[in-house]
């Protein structure tokens, strides 16, 4: 049962990310950008490949795999296409996600209307 | 009232505002919440390779992120995923949907400060970080293996 995996490796990941909060009171964007770049770090070291053939989504859906396709694509589009690839292949790879959560952003944004903070 | 004794009364006052979060709860919150998102998106990759059998794994998984992070932009919208957030702290801010959040979040909030510079700036607040740190990273990572 791979779900076993999916759920514990995201899991794992998820509460690593709450205990660097409470050790350190980082903000959320710390957060994210800590654990992109962890993520480009692993797939650069090759790591991130063998984690994900067991951990699927458990290391996919949490910001990391955003940070392992930004560095996955840089690299993969260095070796067909040269220097051009280091600019263009990071954000090629990752253009589906970014572009989907600005234009979801836009869209409820303008329909819904902030909740009052109690 | 000298300042030094307002000060100390103020600082006093916040520290017995600030909500304390207990560790282990909070950890296993963040554990199992964070771990059904990543369920979550393993069941949406799964159904998609289920219907679209000839789908290239890569494809596949992009459609899943954008499927979750469409859902949690809604769940922002409609006041929702703040909830969750509070309850699940790390669970609700490490998964993809955590960006998404972090990106209609402000934009919802700052509306009200024009469509251009409440709602298109502000969405960047936190997103914007993240882009740019990944962008730096993964050019210097494709410049390193252009010369290895």
């Amino acid at each position: 049962m791979y779900y076993l995996w999916v759920f514990l490796i995201g899991g794992l990941i998820c509460a690593f990310g709450e205990l660097l909060i409470i050790k350190t009171n980082i903000t959320s964007a710390r957060i994210l950008v800590t654990f992109v770049l962890i993520g480009v770090a692993l797939e650069a070291f090759g790591i991130f490949d063998p984690i994900s053939n067991f951990a699927r989504a458990g290391i996919n859906v949490p910001i990391i795999g955003f940070g392992a396709s930004l560095a996955k694509g840089a690299i993969g589009a260095v070796k067909s296409r040269g220097l051009i690839g280091a600019f263009t292949g990071g954000l090629e790879a990752t253009a589906g996600g970014i572009a989907a959560a600005v234009l979801f952003a836009f869209i409820f944004g303008l329909i819904f209307k902030a909740k009052t903070k109690k | 009232m000298d300042e030094k004794k307002r000060n100390e009364a103020y600082n006093k006052y916040v520290k017995a505002k600030i909500p304390k979060t207990r560790p282990w709860p909070s950890l296993f919150n963040s554990f199992w919440v964070g771990g059904l998102i990543c369920i979550l998106g393993q069941g949406i990759n799964d159904l998609i390779m289920l219907g679209f059998p000839t789908m290239a794994e890569q494809t596949a998984w992009a459609y899943t992120l954008i499927a979750l992070i469409f859902i949690a932009s809604f769940l922002t919208g409609i006041g929702v995923y703040d909830r969750i957030g509070k309850f699940a702290g790390g669970g609700s801010i490490v998964p993809i949907t955590g960006f998404s959040n972090s990106i209609t979040s402000p934009a919802l909030e700052f509306k009200n400060e024009g469509i251009i510079y409440g709602l298109c700036v502000k969405m960047f607040t936190i997103a914007g970080p993240v882009i740019v740190s990944g962008v730096v990273a993964s050019v210097l990572v494709g410049l390193i293996y252009l010369f290895i």
